[in-house]
Formats: structure tokens, sequence, C-alpha cells
């Protein structure tokens, strides 16, 4: 006759939480930072269709690390949440904090049930403010803590060392330009030694307070990118139109296709290959995703 | 495990308010907002009001409600104009003297309503929502047509009201980023939908104003000639039919004139429609009936 094996709750717990942080740290490192005008976000990513940042409402913002799936799901039960909440109250009543606890509780929920797989994500939820002070940074881990950040986040990878990297360049209420070029020198870290990020890599956006429209997030694409990497230039509210026009599907395909090499393109099929072979959930699943994840 | 956490939200399951895990927010897979909420709590939709009006199917209304009148909407090379006059009438009775009726859909598109006016304004509230979830969900823009056949959606869904007197008939127009042009779509009060050319007009002045979009018309116009068709054709419509608000010179209420170009939705400021309301009036001391067109 044999025993069963007893497991303490202190033993459980932690090796759900070192699987799940073995799982985000796999991802590529995500960076959410203030500057004079808003909130920037700044990720890796191999692929242009699959975002880890996207807006979540007209002032609020949302990066992710982990896996695509299980953010991916977050992202949109936020975005449902915040369009219910602004349709039935008013959209000046959407705020971060009460979509950060949302996540919070849901993280938590799912961490310490029993037989579910715990989801590998971490998310910042970001919200701009009409002034700097404002300004409001939430990070929720895996587990449903919730911190209030300033200055700058660090999720994915190889985080803490993106994030030592960052101390010593970033500095508060700085430009666009100089922000962006803090960020991308740190990420450039994430493998250990200093390469730049290419800048077909990245993924980067910002919360804008400048911006007359209600919806103050904005991807910068294309050209906009190009020429705040070169010459440092904040881009102007007219060439902002413009990205957006970069922004639209079909201009956004030209202008991956221009920029995409064999490569990119062999990433983003195994980045959807990941998508589409996850809903087997468990372990399974997280297996056959870890080799996409596995920076280079 | 909750590093530098400042307090952990666990096992917080509830179904609505708080976390996110099994309730429709998270296992909800549609990008239509309208389909969410008829899923999440189907008391939220406009027009679920029937049983409560204590009318029988197909009868009269037993109360009387604001109704919106006339809406106007003609087409120039490189976008499309729509304008509403200011009125709501509870039947003889003038409702509201400076109700806006005319309103952007999105950033490309413009939605003027005529009907039950407190039903329109709420099913233009839900449209709106509508488009911008699709957007955040799917992370590209419908088309217009996309955005055309969903508004007809919306209608259908409203029949039941329609059938008791509580139509809403919309009038939509939008600038279509893939041909390059101003489009207008017509709808009728149980869903049908129709594109028009070059101008069209709903509402209980409707008649007269088509007659004035007719005689004063022509596929070359600029903005601003545009917005002066726009405005003698609801003069006209005033002129003839009682439920349409004429320019109101001494509490300096004007129509509402909206411009959606390539640049997107913009609405005329009220300067520069008070000088042209002006312009127009002062011509109309001259001749009343307004500008003759000429006979060959």
């Amino acid at each position: 006759m044999t025993t069963p094996f007893y497991v303490s709750p202190e033993q459980l717990m932690r090796d759900r939480a070192d699987y799940v942080r073995k799982g985000i740290s796999r991802s590529l490192s995500v960076v959410v930072l203030n500057y004079d005008g808003g909130i920037l976000f700044v990720a890796q990513n191999r692929s242009r269709v699959l975002h880890k940042i996207s807006e979540l409402y007209d002032r609020i913002g949302f990066a992710a690390a982990g896996r695509y799936d299980e953010f991916e799901r977050l992202r949109q039960a936020g975005v449902r949440l915040a369009d219910t909440r602004g349709y039935l109250y008013d959209r000046r009543d959407v705020a971060a904090l009460g979509l950060a606890n949302a996540y919070a509780q849901t993280l938590g929920t799912i961490f310490s049930e029993q037989g579910g797989k715990p989801y590998e994500v971490e998310l910042v939820i970001a919200q701009v403010g009409d002034r700097a002070d404002q300004d409001q940074i939430y990070r929720i881990t895996y587990d449903g803590s919730v911190t209030d950040e300033h200055g700058f986040v660090v999720m994915g990878g190889n985080a803490s060392t993106v994030s030592s990297a960052l101390e010593s360049t970033y500095s508060e209420g700085a430009p666009l330009a100089e922000t962006l070029r803090a960020a991308m020198d740190a990420l450039g870290r994430d493998n250990g030694e200093q390469h730049p990020v290419a800048p077909a890599m990245l993924e980067v956006a910002v919360l804008d307070r400048s911006r007359k429209q209600d919806r103050k997030f904005r991807r910068l694409v294309g050209s906009a990118l190009t020429r705040l990497l070169e010459d440092g230039a904040a881009p102007e509210e007219a060439s902002a139109d413009a990205d957006e026009a970069d922004d639209r599907p079909g201009a956004r395909d030209g202008a991956s296709g221009a920029a995409a090499d064999g490569s990119e393109q062999t990433d983003l099929l195994a980045d959807i290959d990941e998508v589409l072979g996850e809903d087997e959930g468990g372990a399974e699943g997280a297996d056959g995703g870890d080799e996409d994840r596995d920076s280079d | 495990m909750g590093r530098e956490g400042v307090g952990r939200n666990a096992d917080l399951r509830t179904a609505r308010g708080g976390g996110l895990a099994d309730t429709a927010f998270m296992t909800s897979g549609t990008a239509s907002f309208t389909e969410f909420l008829a899923e999440y709590n189907p008391e939220y939709l406009p027009g679920r009001r029937v049983a409560a009006l204590g009318a029988p199917a197909g009868g009269a209304m037993p109360v009387e409600v604001p109704h919106g009148t006339t809406i106007v909407a003609l087409t120039f090379p490189g976008g499309v104009l729509m304008a509403g006059d200011r009125r709501a009438t509870a039947g003889s009775m003038i409702a509201q003297r400076d109700i806006e009726k005319v309103f952007p859909a999105d950033e490309y598109t413009a939605v003027g309503i005529a009907g039950a006016a407190g039903l329109a304004v709420e099913m233009v509230k839900l449209y709106q929502v509508e488009l911008e979830h699709y957007e955040k969900i799917e992370g590209v823009e419908l088309s217009l047509d996309g955005k055309a056949n969903r508004l007809a959606t919306m209608i259908r869904g409203n029949l039941a009201m329609a059938m008791q007197g509580l139509a809403v008939v919309p009038l939509f127009a939008g600038y279509d980023l893939e041909d390059g042009e101003g489009r207008i779509f017509s709808y009728d009060p149980i869903g049908g939908q129709y594109e028009e050319r070059g101008f069209h007009s709903v509402g209980s002045g409707s008649v007269f104003a088509r007659g004035a979009l007719k005689k004063l018309y022509r596929a070359d116009l600029d903005p601003v000639g545009a917005a002066t068709v726009a405005i003698q054709a609801l003069y006209d419509a005033a002129d003839d039919d009682s439920a349409t608000g004429g320019p109101d010179l001494t509490r300096k209420i004007y129509p509402v004139i909206a411009v959606v170009t390539e640049e997107g939705y913009r609405r005329l400021p009220e300067d520069e429609v008070s000088e042209l309301v002006h312009a127009i009036v002062d011509a109309r001391m001259r001749l009343p009936d307004g500008p003759q067109a000429p006979l060959h």
C-alpha cells in the first residue's frame, strides 16, 4: 500500500510561481516609461501584427509580457470592461485603477486556483493625465500583486538587467526621443551584452497628453518612428496625423512588407502557430510555445 | 512571490464589477459590442422597453416624446458634409430648440438622426462604442461599408419600437479611405439600407430640403459651397415644415455642420457657420424664396 504524496501549500505555490516566472523570463522585454508629454511603451516584438502594446480606452494603455494567448484574452476582457463602463456611466469614469484591480483579482484567482494552469503573464496598465503628476502606471504580476510605479517599469525577459541599465540612463521628464533612446539602449542589454535593437523588432506606442482627440493612444510606426530614432525630433501633431495613416491596415502591411526580411516572416508564422496551437491549455501548450519565445 | 506587491487580491470571484474570470468579459468571443452587451445584460441595450410602454404591438405609443427633424448630407470632391437643424418637437410643442442631431460616429464618419430623439441619441452612443470596440478588439478598423451595415443591423434591432411610433431614421456619411471619396447611406425604419449619390435628406422637412438640394447641388462644390447649399436646404425645410427649426439669429442658434474628409471629422466652428448663415439670411431679405435656378 502506498501513501499519497503530501505537498505542502508553500511548496505548491513556490512551484507554480517558479513555473510562471520561468515562462515570463523567456519572453522579450517590454518597457513602460514616463516622458514629458505622456507615457511611452516600448517592446521588443518579432511580430508586427501580434501586439504586446494596445489601447484599452481614451487615456489608458495596456502592455504585457509572457504568453500571447493569455494576455490577449486579458486584453480583450479589459477592452470589454472599459467599453461597458464607459457606455453605462461616462467616458471620464473609466479609470486605470479600476481596470488594474479587475486584472489583479482575475490573475490572483487564476494563480491560486487548483487544477488550472496559472497565466504566464505580467501586465502594465498606464493612464495619462492632464498633467504629468496625474500620470499613473500600475504593474500587475502573475499572482495578482499590484504595484503603483513611477518613472519606468520593465517586464519580461531579463527584466532586472534592463531595469538596472535604465536606472542610470533614464531621467524623468525627458523628451520623447531621449526617453525612447534610453529604453532602446536598455532593451539592447536584454541578452546580457550590449547590442542594438533593430527598429524592425520594435513595437512603440505613446499615450500622448497633447493629442487633441479623446483617444490619446497612438502607435509610432514606419517613417514617424524612423524619424524619431534618427534625428530625435519630437513629432508634431501634423506628422502625428500622418502616422495614423501609417497605422491603417493597408499602410501597415506596406510598411512591414518593405521592412520584413525572410527571418521575420518565419517568426511571424511561428507566432501565429503559437497562438493557434494553444487552446490545448496546460503544460503541453506551454512547452509548444517555448522555443518561439526563446530570445536569440 | 508578491515581490514588491502592495496588496494581493486573491480569490475574489465576484461575477460583476470585480474580477473578470469566468464572466462574459473573459469568455465572450465577439468583436461586436452590441452582441457582447446582449450577452452581458440585455437590459442595457436601447429599444428593450417595448413591454414597459403598455401599447400593444403595432399600436401607437401612449406618450409624446421628442422627435428630431431634418438632416441633409451632400458629397463634394474629397469629402462629405452633413448638417442638421436644431429643433426637437413633441407633438406641436417645441421640445428643444438647440438639440444636436449630427455626431461623429468615429474619426471618418458622421451620423445624423431623425425620429424619436432620446432613442436615437442612445443608439448613436451605442454605435460609437460599437465601432471603437471593433477596432480595439480586432486591431483594424471596419471598412466604410462594414460600418454602414452595422448601423442597419442596429436599426433592425429597433423594429419593435419602430412599430410603436418610435422609429429612428439615421443618415450616415463617411470618407471612404479605400476609394478616397465621401459616401452617403440612408436607412428606412425597418433597417433597409440604401447608398445615395450626391445628396440626401431625412426627417419631416426632408421633402422640402431635397427639392432645394436638387436645384443647388453640383458635383464640383468646395466645402464652403457645400455648407452654403446645406444651410439653404435647411432654410427651405424650416420655411415649409413646422417641425424643422430655421436659424435662430436672436439666440445665435445655427445648424450643426460637420465635414468629413481625409483629415477626419470636423465640426465647423460657430463663427464660420454664423457668417454663412447671416449671408444667406441677408440674401433672403431680398429674395425670400432663396436663390433662383436657371430655367435651362
